[in-house]
């Protein structure tokens, strides 16, 4: 074994940067949005990119900044810990409206200030109409825009937001400095043929890129005069450290990192201005422990670091990564609940020719998640049929701690899946994970990642009505369930409403793909993306050498075993018919109406009555819907043929028991999401590509749906992940397993996600950690792509929502990432609870 | 042994996969139904008769015990075979009592060895030796139950004396199968340092015997009873902490084996 996984003494100043960390309540500052505002009054008429770049270089000139006590990397983009920016220029009304609630509601609360609010609204007023999201919605087919109010999709991350969602070449600014850049920029512009077509468009591209880097090298020396002035009045220690920092800050971004602690620093600026370039989440740093590697074995050999020191500047960047924070609309906030900004670190795997790389770094990279304990990064690791086992301990030893990190990825399945997508082998083995689970090429790709959520159970319920709903045509008919009478009349009717579905969504999401290349290139990002510097386009406008969209689909398990029901209780056992289903998907199964069944039969109700000439006024909804609450009283003979209705359902094989009958059928359910989606392009050139995940959205957005035939009540949470529906697991974790890794992972090249949750008393000791090492690598001989779980016992976690004063520290696995549990939203918290727990009998 | 063995029928009422405490790696244990012992503590009292029983679980009514073939066993069992394989894991029986279904089980058994995986068996040895030896041919580890040195002791407790088991115990010994010997503790029964020390150093006695495990007390059976109509006869014992199970364990560890709390 070439590589130490002993553990490593957390430092003191750790401990006070984690207390700090605990203490602060995140606020939204209004100084960025006040900058950008000036910047762009100012440089209307210029090209985009440019305009982009200037306003970058405003920014970094004038925001305030601050060097945090006890900080040895430093770079903060809020004064206040964990606050956050705002970024009017791709949206702010969601913010202004939410100005006077943001800070009480239930998930990722921020405080705001009086004096933010009135800085925040003056600068807004600029944006009017000069939005991303607003170039989007004039970008999009109005049946889309149909689609997204009625629910069946949900593509409000880039519609509000920034892309991000990327690696860039953190190895470009380690090894050559941006001065490297900045040479290459004006080599390209000297070399070129001005009489090319494009050639007035890449000098612009070009000069922007200069301007950004140039202004991040001043940034970075802004940092070193403060630390020098803050040196003269301090003593001891912290003197001696504000000095290195100076001195560090002097050196990089601008020039090659001469040392670790040089490597760290760059990296960490490079991190954190990317995010304040463009709002994205999910900026991913990738394979942190390749690309660092070099700086550190070299100090090592030359002694002028020890493992200890190293650590301690790694549990720095780890705090660091928890510093940033972004705040997003209500609705966003809960599908993303946790504060969580998906920075996706993933160690080990193989290099580009298939060798194991696992090192000390690997190693060192999971003691920092479990000194600090912290939802980021998201840490990952990749396994592959070589990965030593030594590693995998250290890896089990931190799933262990209950924080739900790390994730594991598989290489055998995931680097088949990159190639079926046009990918070269060797680069293929250098994947890295962007955000929760979205495999893809480092430094090379702009892979859309997270562009949408799909509900599957959407297009079901359009099954049974054909196509309608609140009185209007919202999809396709399909034809009338009642007069079905086979079950693939029916599951093809289920099939056409996805395809519909799934091109009104194409739609919508490219549409916001043009608007982000119009008003969004981003200079920065794209001079550390490879493809830009030779196609002299931005990675907003196709710049990037691979591109890809992945929305992801989510419902599998509902669907599956909800289609299921139906084909065995209606056309096999003829026990039920078509028409009790549908009634009793319309009764919610007798368990009372949600305010989702009324709002949809008042609507309904109301559309017919306007379409007959009635004028639709406050008494008339107030009428229908008092009727439509008195009708819907169900005699108690209805209520038991309900209830032995859902006995006869449940009593059917369900996914994730390990029964081919049910879990091959629900491999051909996810094909109705996968297959259909990668026949569509993207307007940066790339393909369509299919992720089966919900991110925590597999909760708000369960409240938009109805009850299905699989017995799920209206409103209540879908299935998480791709993994069974909530409590249908009966037979513990290796049949779950057996069912997951039934689905064809292969094709949903954008990434699946398993979460599954282990009692602490399985892993415990020598003998609990083998065994669970060998589920794993069951798991992945069979072909799962990703799994995560959650070591908490349920005792636990009902606690934590009694006392959640207690539990400040708890990190959960909530989708894809961690959060801290008592920050989620009461229902999200119950969601986790209720996802099954593998235990063991004694 | 008749060559249609995969034919052979028994009775039983729980497949469980990932079992991790009751021997090598990762297992799936299958509980068979019938026992002729009656413990106060035991936590799977509908596995006590052979007759197929209704038990009331979480409101609904639920029939306990079903017959089966090996052939339909083994096809859940495989399931996990490659898990098995890669943790030198297999198949436990439980139960109940395997040995009053000997020739099914050692139908399992062969069955798990033909399929290349361990085998393992719990039993309280309570039954003739023959029924035993019927198994012995396919079996890696017997996990053997051992309560009580006293045969009047055990007998109130159990409903039947321990002379039989503690001659078994020594036949197992001397076959080449693995014999680990277990102890459930509970309390008013056998939980004394001094009950302890004496199971443990019969345990010590027995050839190639190298490991004790005590099973602590636990609750997680009492709404079982319940739901069979039956009283809890041990209501309102309290399990022991993990602090007085430690002092056990020193105890037992002064006999030489290797000792741990739980499987």
């Amino acid at each position: 074994m070439n590589f130490d996984t002993s553990p490593i003494k957390k430092t003191a100043r750790i401990d006070r940067l984690l207390d700090a960390f605990y203490n602060a309540k995140p606020e939204i500052e209004p100084a960025r949005a006040e900058l950008i505002t000036e910047s762009y009054k100012a440089t209307e008429n210029l090209p985009e990119v440019e305009r982009k770049s200037r306003a970058f270089e405003h920014i970094l000139d004038n925001i305030p900044i601050v060097i945090r006590d006890d900080e040895l990397i430093v770079g903060s983009t809020t004064i206040k810990m964990r606050g956050c920016q705002t970024y009017p220029e791709f949206s702010y009304e969601w913010l202004e409206a939410e100005f006077d609630t943001v800070a009480d509601r239930k998930a990722d609360p921020f405080n705001i200030s009086e004096d933010a609010k009135r800085r925040i609204a003056e600068a807004d007023k600029y944006w009017k109409n000069k939005t991303t999201s607003e170039l989007a919605t004039a970008f999009m087919d109005p049946r889309a825009l149909r689609a997204i109010n009625h629910n069946i999709f949900t593509p409000g991350n880039y519609f509000y937001n920034g892309i991000g969602h990327i690696t860039v070449t953190y190895w470009t600014v380690l090894g050559e400095g941006l001065k490297g850049v900045i040479a290459r920029a004006e080599k390209e512009m000297a070399e070129m043929c001005v009489g090319k077509a494009d050639a007035c468009k890449r000098r612009i591209f070009y000069e922007a890129v200069i301007r950004s880097c140039k202004a991040v090298i001043r940034y970075a020396n802004r940092y070193a005069d403060l630390a020098e002035k803050m040196a003269q009045s301090a003593s001891g220690e912290r003197r001696t450290d504000l000095l290195k920092i100076a001195q560090v800050c002097r050196n990089v971004p601008e020039n090659p990192a001469k040392s670790f602690h040089e490597a760290c620093q760059a990296f960490w600026f490079v991190q954190q201005l990317l995010q304040l370039e463009s709002s994205g989440h999910s900026i991913s740093p990738g394979r942190f422990d390749q690309y660092m590697y070099p700086y550190y074995k070299k100090d090592l050999d030359a002694g002028t670091i020890t493992r200890e020191s190293a650590q301690e500047l790694l549990d720095c960047i780890w705090i660091k990564l928890n510093d940033l924070n972004k705040c997003r609309d209500a609705a966003s906030a809960e599908g993303f609940a946790g504060y969580s900004l998906f920075q996706n670190l993933i160690v080990s795997g193989q290099d580009r020719d298939g060798k194991d790389v696992t090192n000390d770094l690997s190693a060192m990279c999971i003691e920092a998640s479990m000194h600090t304990g912290l939802p980021m990064p998201s840490l990952s690791i990749r396994i592959w049929n070589g990965t030593p086992h030594e590693i995998l301990v250290k890896a089990v030893e931190l799933t262990r701690t209950g924080i739900g990190l790390p994730a594991y990825y598989n290489d055998e399945v995931i680097i088949p899946a990159l190639m079926n997508r046009g990918i070269p082998l060797e680069e293929a083995r250098e994947y890295n994970i962007i955000g929760c689970v979205e495999p893809q090429v480092p430094g090379k790709t702009d892979g859309w990642h997270d562009a949408a959520f799909f509900n599957m159970l959407r297009p079901l319920e359009l099954t049974f009505t054909n196509g309608w709903e609140d009185g209007e045509l919202v999809t396709v008919e399909t034809g009338d369930v009642l007069k079905m009478t086979t079950f693939d009349e029916l599951y093809n009717a289920y099939k056409k409403q996805m395809t519909t579905s799934i091109a009104l969504m194409v739609n919508a999401i490219n549409a916001i793909d043009y608007a982000h290349a119009q008003r969004s290139p981003l200079p920065f990002e794209s001079c550390l993306t490879d493809g830009c510097f030779e196609s002299g386009k931005c990675v907003e406008e196709g710049g990037a050498i691979y591109n890809f969209t992945g929305p992801q689909g989510f419902g599998i398990a509902n669907v599956a075993d909800g289609l299921f029901a139906i084909k065995k209780l209606v056309f096999e056992e003829k026990k039920y018919t078509m028409a009790d289903f549908k009634q009793a998907m319309a009764d919610n199964f007798g368990k009372g109406l949600t305010p989702l069944d009324m709002e949809h039969i008042v609507k309904t109700v109301c559309a017919k009555l306007a379409k007959d000439g009635r004028e639709i006024t406050p008494e008339v909804i107030k009428a229908v819907y008092a009727s439509a609450a008195a009708s819907k009283q169900l005699p108690k003979e209805r209520v038991d043929f309900y209830e032995k209705m859902l006995d006869d359902i449940e009593a059917l094989p369900k996914y994730g028991n390990d029964i081919d009958e049910i879990d091959l059928f629900a491999r051909d359910v996810a094909y109705t999401y996968t297959k259909p989606l990668e026949t569509f392009r993207n307007p940066r050139g790339g393909i369509f590509q299919a992720g089966l995940y919900p991110v925590s959205a597999n909760v708000p957005l369960g409240a938009q749906s109805c009850a299905t035939p699989d017995g799920r009540l209206s409103q209540a949470p879908i299935a998480d992940g791709i993994g069974p529906a909530q409590g249908r697991d009966k037979l513990g974790p290796t049949a779950a397993a057996n069912s997951v890794a039934k689905i064809d992972h292969l094709i949903a090249s954008n990434g699946t996600l398993y979460n599954q949750k282990f009692h602490p008393s399985a892993l415990s000791g020598p003998k609990g950690i083998n065994d669970f090492i060998t589920y794993l690598r069951t798991y992945f001989n069979r072909k799962g792509m990703h799994v995560q779980f959650n070591v908490v016992s349920r005792e636990t976690l009902l606690d934590a929502q009694q006392h959640p004063e207690k539990y400040k520290a708890l990190v959960v696995r909530v989708a894809g990432y961690s959060a801290l549990f008592t920050t989620l939203s009461r229902s999200l918290q119950d969601d986790i609870i209720s996802r099954t727990t593998q235990a063991n009998n004694f | 042994m008749n060559d249609n063995y995969m034919q052979q029928t028994g009775r039983i009422f729980d497949i469980q996969r990932y079992s991790i405490h009751d021997g090598t790696g990762i297992r799936t244990i299958v509980f068979l139904k019938g026992c002729v012992l009656r413990c106060r503590w035991c936590c799977n009292p509908e596995s006590q008769e052979y007759k197929i029983q209704e038990m009331t679980v979480a409101g609904k009514k639920k029939i306990i015990g079903r017959d089966v073939t090996v052939a339909e066993v083994m096809e859940e069992v495989m399931k996990d075979g490659d898990y098995y394989r890669n943790s030198n894991g297999g198949l436990t029986l439980s139960g109940g009592e395997c040995l009053c279904q000997p020739d099914f089980a050692a139908a399992l058994l062969r069955a798990a060895k033909e399929n290349g995986i361990n085998t393992a068996i719990e039993s309280a040895a309570t039954l003739p030796f023959e029924n035993i030896q019927k198994l012995l041919p396919y079996l890696d580890t017997y996990l053997m139950d051992i309560k009580h040195m006293d045969p009047r002791k055990h007998e109130e407790f159990t409903g039947k004396p321990n002379t039989r088991i503690l001659e078994n115990a020594r036949k197992v010994a001397e076959s080449d199968v693995e014999l680990i010997i277990r102890v459930p503790v509970i309390p008013t029964f056998n939980n004394t340092p001094e009950e302890i020390r004496q199971i443990a150093t019969f345990a010590a006695s027995l050839p190639g015997v190298e490991q004790l495990h005590l099973l602590p007390y636990h609750r997680l059976g009492q709404d079982k009873y319940t739901g069979l109509g039956r009283e809890y006869l041990l209501d309102g014992i309290e399990p022991m902490s993990q602090s007085y199970m430690e002092s056990l364990l020193e105890v037992a560890k002064k006999s030489g084996l290797r000792c741990q709390i739980g499987g």
